[in-house]
């Protein structure tokens, strides 16, 4: 176990949460990640990075549990973890946006992220249809905690909209609600600034960091622009065809030969 | 008193919850039910209340049912005629074995049985997807019909083949058989419907509606947010089928009085269900009922203008009504998928801001 | 060897017989669902509605004339023509590219980007204005199809097997029609697969089968494509329409053969031709064995009700693709 240390801008970085050692995940004959190890720790900003078709989707979701793969060792908080369902796994605290946006389009933005908190709805089918008592209180309690996401995420004016009347901006940040509102151990973002313009990268980098520091949620994020990645990520796993080529901070991964390759091409002579 | 919310501040979550949340709406509810309960029995005749009355209640509870299924589950099924089959048949084997049972546990306890037969169907919809889940349930249909049409132990061993309810009673009042007074029928009628329409109308706003709607508007990622689909599908099943067991109980022992299962539950009450539910208006209450009221008028108008005042043949009343119903289905489908209901909030949108709206 | 066993074979024949039959059927439904994503319901109802207009043209009936004679209070019913079939089937053709026309006009092309599950309830909402409205048309009574098909069991067939069995058997008793429909059937899936490898509008098909974007981007028109897969369909419904109008009369129950269709879809998967062949067979073998050897002795009978969709429910449960159906790999 590593030690905690505090980063330059006064946060805390504490142990491994989720290891994941020498994975490898096949489709038939094709394998999209080959032997691939690393490890989040708390509290911190992890990046996975690498070219198109890099096995990125993957990883994540082999994180969190749609992907099984055929070899290799994924560890949660010091246990090792067993094939497990999708939902068993959300369960444990791995929440996650998604790459093409997978909001639940009839429904309202508040009806979508009070879903993030339906893994802590434990009121039962009788309670509900009587709605009195269990089944009331327990909805104005998450209510409360999706209102304070609703107010972070500064979406109140949309609250009741349908989500498929919203801009793009605005869903990618109701998904970012849907997660946040499961209040994650770990956070999956796959790439969360994908098709957005430079002020909308913008607002969502500041999310992002606001959500690691003022809650300390642990973030994995895939992200395409390295400029973003540079500057808002602790830690960076490179990937290329399927393999870990680098991992580091970013200054180390910025100045390493095999990443330099893999982004800019080699010269073969 | 004019159509607005304005002015109707909301300081608690639980208001902002409410279902009628615009207070004319309240009203108009309140009142809706005072005048069903206070005052339809009263002026309430045989013609109306076998023509209309009860077999739109009884179809609103079906069509509830269906709608909690496919609207808000996203679960197609064509199986409801052979569900309403299991309730029907429960109820009679209820009756008939337990004759000292309150009628309104063996309408439950019928309820109950078809929400596990439901479950039971609703296995495959874990794996199978779309219309080739509304084709499986097909299979409920055809095998539900078939099973109680040959096995005689379902139908007593009676020699037509047919299910005949017996006399009960609710506190002194005749409810089932040929000497229920007409207003005793539909009090009782109406008494579940106004229970399961309100439980219904709390199981969708919730937790669990939000699951439901989670699998129908996308399946992996509801998992992946923590929605055991299997559970959340099955609960979908077995609520519809209970409702739809219900409604099957309903009509054959207050409505019908005697069923025969390939003419009553054949798939063309599959069908009228389901498209109660379309022109209604998929995922919402009140469409169940908008679509319940239209097609069990509908064919009563068209008969009554076509063989009452043109003294048409009836058969051709009938063709006609196949036209209409069909051509409506791809109209609503193709102009307002969301059918009625939507029809129905869009005026009141409209209303919201009338005589003003800019 | 035993009667019995030479029973089982003529069931078993039989079956196949039927199944070709539910292969023809089906075949209407991968056509329309290849090229347009569409499960048509209607298919069966397409039969009833095209065999009704045969029989309507065979005999010089007027359309409508019910109708007409309630509102107008006159008593018309035929124009006292008798037509030959074969001029009556080409008229019928007409009648029913006329409808694949509507269809694309008025229906589908209002309905482009919709989810399959939309678009198969407004098939069915069409299969209910078909049915009342061919009724409207031609008179809901049930109506003898005769197009010189012959008809009765196949004698010569019967008497050189006899010697088979023994003296309990009689030889095998099969249908002319149905050994007649089996011939159609293959000759049309051959000239059907033919048509969509070999010739241009065959391969116009199976692009727009593939993406419909990337068709439109080279040229090709979506709404004829759909207009000629409607009207083959309408011919292929046409073909069922006489051969199973033929057996036993044009009637309501007619429709319903597109019910059984469904699950030979279900087993061979909704998009590959060979699927409804072999499903067809696989369900027409099935259900008639499955009603001979048990049905009949142990449950009573009447099994082929529900015998197809049970069959179906069970394989999809273990293999959801379909028989022929590529495994699906789901992505987020």
């Amino acid at each position: 176990m590593q030690d905690s240390y505090v980063t330059a801008d006064g946060r805390t970085i504490g142990a491994t949460v989720m290891e994941m050692k020498n994975i490898t995940l096949r489709f038939g004959g094709v394998t999209a990640i080959k032997d691939i190890s690393f490890d989040i720790r708390e509290g911190e900003v992890r990046a996975i990075i690498g070219p198109n078709g890099a096995g990125k989707s993957s990883m994540l979701n082999v994180i969190n549990g749609f992907y099984h793969p055929q070899e290799g060792e994924v560890w949660f908080h010091g246990k090792r973890r067993h094939e497990m369902k999708p939902h068993q796994i959300a369960k444990q605290g791995i929440a996650r946006t998604f790459q093409n946006i997978a909001l639940f389009k009839g429904m309202s933005t508040l009806d979508n992220i009070m879903t993030g908190r339906l893994t802590h709805m434990k009121s039962g089918l009788f309670s509900q249809m009587a709605w009195w008592g269990g089944a009331q209180a327990e909805e104005v309690a998450n209510r409360e905690i999706v209102e304070k996401v609703i107010d972070f995420l500064e979406i109140q004016a949309i609250r009741k909209t349908p989500v498929g009347r919203l801009p793009y901006g605005f869903q990618k940040r109701v998904e970012l609600g849907r997660a946040l509102a499961a209040e994650p151990k770990l956070l999956l973002l796959d790439e969360p600034m994908a098709g957005m313009n430079v002020e909308e990268k913008e607002d969502m980098s500041r999310f992002i960091l606001d959500v690691n520091d003022e809650f300390g949620t642990t973030i994995a994020l895939i992200e395409h622009d390295m400029g973003v990645v540079m500057d808002i990520a602790d830690r960076v796993v490179v990937m290329d065809y399927g393999k870990k080529i680098g991992d580091g901070t970013p200054d180390e991964v910025r100045n390493n030969q095999d990443v330099i390759d893999a982004y800019l091409g080699v010269a073969h002579d | 008193m004019l159509y607005r919310e304005a002015g109707d501040f909301k300081t608690s979550y639980a208001k902002d919850q409410q279902t009628f949340p615009i207070a004319f709406d309240r009203w108009g509810y309140f009142i809706t039910i005072a005048f069903a309960v206070l005052v339809v029995p009263f002026i309430l005749n045989d013609y109306w209340s076998n023509a209309v009355i009860l077999p739109f209640l009884i179809y609103a509870i079906a069509a509830i049912g269906l709608n909690i299924l496919i609207g808000y589950c996203g679960q197609v099924s064509l199986g409801s005629g052979g569900f309403m089959a299991v309730g029907a048949y429960a109820a009679y084997k209820l009756m008939t074995a337990f004759p000292e049972l309150n009628i309104i546990f063996v309408i439950l306890l019928s309820g109950g049985i078809t929400a596990l037969v439901g479950m039971l169907f609703g296995l495959p919809s874990l794996r199978i997807k779309g219309f080739y889940l509304a084709v499986a349930t097909l299979a409920a249909q055809f095998f539900l019909v078939w099973l109680f049409n040959k096995v005689p132990w379902f139908y007593n061993y009676s020699a037509s083949g047919q299910i005949s309810a017996p006399e009960r009673s609710l506190f002194g009042f005749v409810v089932t058989g040929a000497n229920a007074h007409p207003a005793t029928s539909y009090l009782f009628c109406l008494g579940f419907v106004f229970v399961m329409a309100w439980a219904a109308r709390n199981m969708t706003r919730g937790a669990n509606g939000r699951k439901w709607m989670a699998i129908r508007d996308m399946d992996i990622a509801a998992e992946i947010i923590g929605v055991d689909p299997l559970k959340a599908k099955l609960t979908a099943f077995g609520v519809s089928s209970f409702y739809i067991g219900i409604a099957g109980a309903l009509l054959f022992a207050v409505y019908l009085g005697a069923a025969e299962v390939g003419e009553a539950f054949g798939i063309e009450k599959s069908f009228l269900i389901l498209f109660m539910v379309i022109i209604g208006g998929l995922g919402s209450i009140f469409g169940s009922f908008a679509g319940a009221a239209f097609m069990v008028l509908m064919p009563v108008l068209l008969k009554n203008i076509m063989v009452g005042q043109m003294s048409w043949p009836t058969d051709l009343a009938s063709h006609f009504q196949f036209v209409i119903v069909g051509g409506l289905i791809v109209i609503f489908l193709i102009v307002e998928p969301h059918g009625l209901a939507q029809l129905w909030r869009l005026a009141k949108e409209k209303l919201r801001l009338w005589p003003f709206p800019h | 060897m035993s009667a019995n066993f030479y029973f089982g074979i003529e069931v078993f024949l039989n079956g196949m017989m039927a199944g070709v039959l539910y292969s023809l059927v089906a075949l209407g439904f991968v056509l329309i669902f290849k090229a347009s994503g569409i499960f048509n319901y209607a298919q069966g109802v397409m039969a009833l509605f095209a065999a009704l207009t045969l029989v309507g043209f065979q005999n010089g009936q007027i359309p409508f004339s019910h109708l007409i004679n309630a509102i107008f209070g006159t008593n018309i019913h035929h124009f006292g023509w008798h037509m030959p079939a074969i001029l009556a089937i080409i008229f019928t053709l007409m009648v029913m590219i006329l409808f694949a026309y509507l269809v694309e006009k008025y229906i589908l092309k209002h309905l482009v980007n919709q989810e399959p599950i939309i678009l198969f309830m407004a098939t069915i909402g069409l299969a209910y204005f078909m049915e009342g409205f061919g009724d409207l048309m031609w008179g809901a009574d049930i109506k003898k199809l005769d197009v010189g098909i012959p008809q009765g069991g196949n004698i010569w067939l019967e008497e050189h097997t006899a010697f088979l069995g023994g003296d309990d058997f009689y030889g095998f008793y099969l249908d002319n029609l149905d050994m007649l429909a089996t011939i159609f059937a293959g000759l049309l899936v051959v000239s059907l697969v033919l048509f969509s490898q070999y010739t241009k509008t065959g391969r116009a098909l199976r692009a727009v089968a593939d993406d419909h974007q990337a068709a439109l981007s080279v040229g090709i028109s979506l709404r004829a494509i759909w207009v000629i897969v409607w009207s083959i369909a309408g011919f292929v419904a046409l073909v069922a329409g006489i051969m199973w109008g033929s057996k036993s009369g044009v009637q309501f129950s007619l429709s319903l053969i597109a019910l059984k269709a469904l699950p030979v879809l279900m087993l061979g998967g909704f998009t590959s031709i060979p699927g409804a062949i072999v499903g067809g067979l696989i369900i027409g073998v099935g259900e008639k064995m499955f009603e001979f050897l048990i049905g009949v002795p142990f449950l009573g009978g009447a099994t082929e009700n529900w015998f197809a969709y049970m069959l179906a429910l069970l394989f999809l449960v273990f293999r959801p693709q379909g028989l022929f159906g590529e495994k699906i790999i789901e992505r987020v």
